[in-house]
């Protein structure tokens, strides 16, 4: 299969810390990936460095064939490809939910207005927001700014979707409704990259586990052998903070 | 207070009421574009630009506005360069307002979570579209408080403009007590102007202020 996204050696440094060091990873076309470890191991950073948002040191980063350097002049088209939901939404409070999601492909990608306005409409309704099109950001739920701000990426037709610790700011009863889309999205085949905390959704969404530790990809493997029959002592251990 | 002598004054006022609110407001709209390109240059620390702007603001946020009008009114002939009175009124205005919605301005950006450069950059923003269309926007609720207090505070400088000799309010209620000795009406004639000249900016102030809150914070 295709493959989407090729990390080869990436190291990421501040001034005298490493945060991670050689770190490959290759995810094909309709690959779930899911990113576990624990908190401060550096697996944040690391997705945020596959859409440039943080430089890296050493190493090169492959998406869909382009080099992804912030420093590149079609940084912008390459990002556009990597679609990013984060923990904390990160709606633009000034525009509402249909202007939110029509910010991007309008202004980046100067699609037609119209059809852009019913393409969001149409992801709204998948979602179940359709109602709230006219709404601001702070008149929704968490759980509503979450599916809004997915949609908000999607809409970019990215090859791939970055999602970092999405549900780890919302209340319990709205993680579900959250999801419940990425699981749908899933199935209808999406590439994606997913960093969470949630393992029974990890392990029901995932082509592929990946745990980091430490700055290092500790163990990887399919879902199935690294929750029932984890290799390594730390993968253990960090499986056993999850189970009373 | 004699009536006969006010309404014989009114014309004069208004006269002196609308070169004020010209020279006013052509300084305050020069003021709100220094201020917005100063703070632009010092938030994005845009390399050198940054340093004099800095030095800008420091210059003539720290001098009063006499200072700065007789430094050009009087300042630049000495160099070559004649200028009007009323071009010299609102240039000064200007200046000095510059540096004040400079700051207004910065206060509006800095309140902008970085998070929000970050989900625009990631939907493929470009830096230019990220400012019009992200930052400036949310910037500009945030600084309305500030620009407006700035407004009403530059109306009022206006006042000093009687020392270059412009046909302001001040200059005409000052004019008139010496003529004619009719201190009573004159003065009170000057308060009724400026509060007509104020009044309606205070409360259509208030009420932009407030938009902009409910639209950023819903409150």
């Amino acid at each position: 299969m295709e493959e989407i996204l090729k990390v080869n050696n990436v190291c990421k440094r501040y001034e005298d810390i490493t945060v991670f060091e050689n770190m490959n990873l290759t995810v094909k076309k309709g690959e779930v990936v899911v990113i576990v470890g624990p908190s401060g191991c550096g697996k944040s950073t690391f997705l945020r460095c596959l859409n440039a948002l943080e430089d890296i040191q050493d190493g090169e980063i492959l998406l869909d064939g382009e080099k992804v350097d912030a420093a590149s002049k079609n940084i912008g088209s390459i990002r556009e490809k990597a679609g990013m939901v984060f923990q904390s939404y990160d709606l633009f409070p000034h525009l509402t939910v249909l202007q939110n999601l029509m910010l991007a492909p309008v202004k980046v990608k100067k699609r037609d207005k119209k059809e852009v306005e019913a393409e969001a409409l149409t992801l709204l309704e998948r979602v179940g927001l359709l109602t709230k099109k006219d709404s601001f950001p702070r008149q929704l739920s968490g759980g509503q700014k979450q599916r809004v701000a997915i949609v908000r990426a999607l809409i970019m037709h990215p090859e791939i979707l970055l999602l970092d610790e999405i549900t780890a700011a919302l209340d319990p009863e709205m993680v579900r409704e959250v999801l419940d889309v990425v699981l749908s999205l899933a199935k209808e085949g999406r590439t994606m990259i997913i960093v969470t905390h949630e393992m029974q959704f990890a392990r029901a969404v995932a082509d592929r586990m990946v745990f980091i530790d430490n700055g290092r990809i500790v163990e990887e493997g399919n879902p199935e052998e690294f929750f029932d029959n984890p290799k390594t002592d730390r993968l253990k251990q960090f499986l056993q903070t999850f189970s009373y | 207070m004699n009536l006969d002598v006010i309404i014989s004054y009114i014309p004069l006022y208004i006269e002196a009421f609308f070169l004020t609110v010209k020279i006013g407001w052509l300084g305050i709209f020069l003021a709100l574009a220094i201020g917005l390109a100063v703070a632009f240059v010092i938030h994005f620390k845009i390399p050198f630009l940054s340093g004099i702007s800095i030095v800008y603001i420091e210059l003539f946020r720290n001098t009063p506005l006499l200072v700065q009008l007789f430094f050009i009114y009087f300042g630049l002939p000495k160099v070559g360069f004649t200028i009007s009175a009323e071009t010299c009124g609102y240039v000064g205005l200007g200046l000095l307002g510059g540096s004040y919605m400079a700051e207004a301005f910065r206060s509006g950006f800095e309140s902008v979570p970085k998070s929000q450069t970050e989900s625009a950059l990631a939907l493929g923003l470009s830096r230019k579209q990220l400012f019009w269309s992200v930052i400036l926007p949310q910037a500009i609720s945030q600084s309305v408080p500030g620009i407006l207090a700035n407004v009403i505070f530059l109306l009022k400088e206006t006042s000093v403009f009687s020392a270059i000799s412009l046909m302001d309010l001040m200059f005409t209620a000052k004019d008139l007590i010496g003529l004619y000795y009719d201190t009573k009406e004159a003065l009170f004639l000057l308060v009724v102007f400026y509060i007509v000249m104020l009044l309606p900016v205070s409360i259509i102030g208030s009420f932009i202020e407030k938009k902009a809150r409910f639209r950023t914070l819903g409150v």
